[in-house]
Order: C-alpha cells, then sequence, then structure tokens
C-alpha cells in the first residue's frame, strides 16, 4: 500500500504493474491516511461529487449577478446561446463557468483543489460523463484519481494562486481533471499521466491576478477555459499523444515559475488584470463604499 | 507528511473562497471551542488581505458563522450576521494596518461571562488554518488532528503528569508544543493525539493539580 505519493510516475508504474486503475492506489492511500475504511472514502468523494453537480445546477439557471456585481449570468447567456462548441466542449464550458458563478455568489461548492479553481473539474467531468453515457457514480473513482495528481503537485509545488499563481490553481485544476477524464473514458495509467502534462503544460505561467482581490475576475471565465484545455489535452493523451515533457518535470518546473513570479502576479491584486484601468476603477467602486 | 485527499478535493463549502470564507469559518471556530463555550461578544481585527476584502469574499461573516460554531459548508453563513445579532453575539470589527506575516490573518479577543481569551490565527490556503498565538502564548493548532491544550503553572513533572495520563489511557501523542511566559509562571502545552480523548481522561486531566484549564478540540472531517 501506498503511505506516501511523490510523484505521478510512481502511480503509473505501480497502477501499471497491478493491472489496476491509478484511483484503485489512491483509494488504498487515502484509507491509510485517514485511518478509515473503503466505504468511508468512497462515500465522502461521493458527497464531493453530489456538491459539485448542485453547483453547476444552481449556477446554470440563474441570471443573479454576485455580491460584488463583478460576476454571475454568463453560464446562463452561454447556455442559451452559445453554439460554436456544440457537444461536450459546451457542456465543459458552460458547466465550469456555472460552478464558478456559484462559488462567487457564495453558494455551496466543493473547492478543487481550491474554491477559485473549483469550476473545472465539475465542468469537465460531467460533461464528459454526458458524452460517454456514464453515470455519477461512474465518476466517483475517476475523480479519486485527481485527487491523485493534486497530491503529487501539493507535494512537488503548491496549489494556492498566493504561492505559485493561477497555473497552480486552474493549471492544477485542469491536469487533474485531464487525468481523471482519461480514466473515466478507459485509458491506461500512462495516458492519465500524459493527459495531465499535456494540460498542466499549457497553463503554466498564469499569473493570480484577481480585480480588487476578489476570487471572481478573471476566475470565473478562467474555469470555463481551463475546462477546454483539460478535455482537449485528455482527447490527445486518449489517441495516444504524448507529452515530450514527462508530467512530474512540468509540475517541478511549474513550481520554479510560481517562485519566480513577481509577488504582483500572487494573488496581491497588484500586477496583471488587477491593474488595468478598468480593474482599478471597479476596485474603487467595489472596496471603496 | 501524507496529505489526505480531501485535503485537495475539499472541503465542501461556501463560496467563494477557500482561504478568505472556508479557511476564516475554522479560524472562527477554532477560536469558539478554544474558549470552550459559544462567546458571547468578541473584538475581531483583521489583517492583509483578510482587511482589504473581507467585504467581497465575506470574511466577515465566516468568522462570525465560526465563532457561532457553523462549518464551512452551512448554508446560513451568509446570514450570519444578522444571526449573531439575533442570538446575541455582539461583534466589533478593527481593520488594522499592521504587517503580520500570513497575509490572511484575524486577531479575536471573544468573552463568555467572565471568561475571556485572545486567539490569532492566519488562513493557509485550501481551507487551511492554524491558530498562532492563544493569550500571546505563541500555538500551532490547525484543528487537522485530535488536539488537547492545558493551560498550567510551569512546575517540574507537569508535562509528565499530562503525558502519563494519556499514555495510562492508550493515548498515542504525535505532537507536542510547550510555551510559557517566563519561569514558573503560566505555561500552554498543545498536545495533539492519534486518538480523540474521551470525557473520562478530560477528568482525569484536569483533576491534576496546578492543571487551570483545559480544552480537547476532537478532530472530524470535514470540520
Ligand atoms: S486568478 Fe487567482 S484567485 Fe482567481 S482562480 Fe486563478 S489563482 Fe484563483
Amino acid at each position: 500500500m501506498l503511505k506516501q505519493i511523490s510523484s505521478v510516475q510512481q502511480l503509473i508504474d505501480i497502477a501499471t504493474q497491478k493491472d489496476v486503475p491509478i484511483s484503485q492506489l489512491i483509494l488504498e492511500y487515502e484509507q491509510y491516511v485517514s485511518d478509515t475504511n473503503a466505504e468511508t472514502v468512497l462515500n465522502h468523494t461521493r458527497h464531493i461529487l453530489k456538491t459539485m453537480y448542485s453547483a453547476i445546477e444552481e449556477g446554470i439557471h440563474s441570471k443573479e449577478r454576485s455580491h460584488t456585481g463583478l460576476s454571475g449570468g454568463d453560464a446562463y447567456l452561454y447556455d442559451k446561446k452559445g453554439s460554436l462548441l456544440e457537444g461536450v466542449a459546451a457542456k465543459a464550458l458552460v458547466n465550469a463557468i456555472a460552478a464558478s458563478e456559484t462559488n462567487g455568489r457564495m453558494g455551496k461548492i466543493a473547492a478543487c483543489p481550491t474554491a477559485g479553481a473549483s469550476g473545472v473539474t465539475p465542468g469537465a467531468l460531467f460533461a464528459t460523463a454526458d458524452k460517454l453515457g456514464k453515470t455519477h457514480e461512474d465518476l466517483v473513482y475517476p475523480l479519486l484519481t485527481a485527487s491523485g495528481i493534486g497530491v503529487v503537485i501539493n507535494h512537488r509545488a503548491f496549489l494556492a494562486g498566493a504561492l505559485g499563481g493561477c497555473q497552480a490553481e486552474v493549471g492544477s485544476a485542469a491536469a487533474m481533471t485531464a487525468g481523471a477524464i482519461v480514466e473515466l473514458a478507459g485509458g491506461s495509467p500512462r495516458q492519465v499521466g500524459q493527459a495531465a502534462a499535456l494540460a498542466m503544460k499549457n497553463l503554466l505561467g498564469l499569473p493570480c491576478d484577481p480585480v480588487a482581490g476578489l476570487v471572481e475576475v478573471p476566475c470565473v471565465k478562467r474555469n470555463g477555459m481551463g475546462a477546454l484545455v483539460a478535455l482537449a489535452a485528455a482527447d490527445l493523451a486518449l489517441a495516444g499523444v504524448e507529452s515530450t515533457i514527462p508530467v512530474d518535470e512540468v509540475i517541478d518546473t511549474m513550481a520554479k515559475i510560481g517562485k519566480d513570479m513577481p509577488i504582483g502576479l500572487k494573488e496581491t491584486a497588484t500586477g496583471g488584470l488587477a491593474i488595468t484601468p478598468t480593474a482599478l476603477s471597479l476596485t474603487e467602486k467595489i472596496l471603496g463604499s | 507528511m501524507s496529505v489526505s485527499i480531501f485535503e485537495i478535493i475539499g472541503p465542501v463549502m461556501i463560496g467563494p473562497s477557500s482561504s478568505h470564507t472556508a479557511g476564516a469559518v475554522r479560524i472562527g471556530s477554532l477560536a469558539r471551542r478554544i474558549l470552550g463555550q459559544t462567546p458571547e461578544w468578541a473584538n475581531i481585527t483583521l489583517y492583509g488581505s483578510f482587511k482589504a476584502t473581507y467585504r467581497g469574499h465575506g470574511t466577515d461573516k465566516a468568522l462570525t458563522a465560526g465563532l457561532l460554531g457553523m462549518r464551512p459548508d452551512d448554508e446560513r453563513i451568509r446570514g450570519a450576521l444578522a444571526l449573531a445579532e439575533r442570538e446575541g453575539l455582539k461583534l466589533n470589527w478593527i481593520l488594522s494596518d499592521t504587517e503580520v506575516e500570513h497575509a490572511n490573518t484575524a486577531r479575536i479577543q471573544l468573552g463568555a461571562k467572565d471568561k475571556t481569551i485572545t486567539v490569532q490565527g492566519s488562513s493557509l490556503g485550501g481551507g487551511r488554518v492554524a491558530i498562532t498565538s492563544i493569550d500571546d502564548f505563541p500555538v500551532y493548532v490547525t484543528g487537522q488532528a485530535h488536539t488537547l491544550i492545558t493551560c498550567h503553572d510551569d512546575r517540574p513533572g507537569m508535562v509528565a503528569k499530562v503525558a502519563q495520563i494519556l499514555a495510562n489511557n492508550q493515548l498515542n501523542v504525535g505532537a507536542l508544543n510547550l510555551s510559557r511566559r517566563s519561569k514558573g509562571d503560566l505555561a500552554l502545552m498543545v498536545v495533539e493525539t492519534d486518538e480523540a480523548i474521551p470525557a473520562t481522561v478530560k477528568e482525569e486531566l484536569l483533576s491534576v493539580p496546578l492543571v487551570h484549564r483545559l480544552v480537547s478540540i476532537p478532530f472530524e472531517m470535514d470540520w
């Protein structure tokens, strides 16, 4: 049984050797860490999934703006009008934005890995389940795989915008989700790792620059786009496309980029989008009142 | 240390920010539990990014919710300020420009009847928190383990007495931290145990001479 998870490669190797999905290893790991049984872990995971789903449902049907007025209503709008991406991509996009808007309205969500990035995983996972004719119960194990990738990122890098920029939040969420989608679609442990690498590579360097320091702009839409990256990465990996840079090296370099990133791009709202003229005047309006 | 997957996915919480909202609920909740009863009043000082963004993130509501005994996923968080008023919890907010070590920090002085304590805590990201001082004793209480806090006179053998009672009851100590004001003065001890501490053991500990106060904070998933 795994008592510590330090690399995605380690997960891939053991899962391949034992001929089990990565989620199986994570289930055993969590039983050890939390000193509990499999059913408790699975039930808690179900509880998280249920929360994710209701966050989407709540968000998609609401036109209401958040308390600050910075976000809300875009999922509703896109759900009614968006058409170019018709199908799983459009669904992932709208789901992720919806769940994020629920978060912005002080609704109930499941952090994954943070509240700010909590739309990515539900967004892409539930859309993929629809597309593949899977049930919500089928998502329980893939979500464990997502969490396993998150444990590695937490171990080798970080999962907070304040520490590593948005690449550590939406980037990590996309990597976790891409891996989960691969497992859901029946891909191999190796493909799970490839998908995570492909997703994270594409979001490296993303700053955390929320307007007025609030988890709304650009967070809500970034969740939508992050879900699309996760889907695309998973689809590539399932087709056998591989990342030239191995997943653990991508995670390590994410950590390095995060450390090198100026403090103004790490949730302090003193750089990036947060200091655009529009952001500054919004900030004054919201915080000045 | 091995991290639980539920620190990565989760907590289930009221948005919008795991550090400014969920973390704030937990800081309030730890303050309440360290006081050992429902507070009647609280003076809350916000520092750093807690101060800058508390309104947009509902940090004030979240801290209040924690003081009222709610968890991060409680739907009543949004209405916590009104609820506090109805339940007779008097709140006083102070915004401070003082520089603090952690960006998201709150100092809460709270009390009920004749009891008053001051705790300072920070939100560390992803809903994780740490109480870093209790009545100006430096501590590190995270709520992620079964925790026992004792306040006793600084005399030889006090730590051993407490440890012995825990050992006699098959309670394994995972971490122990001791601080005191000065030699022979009051000391504060924080003990993390692998198992929850039964009520009988608490009584036994409280009966040790020179142990003045004792707080036990059992760990629960999704607290
Ligand atoms: S911009 Fe910052 S606060 Fe917003 S989702 Fe990204 S990391 Fe989180």
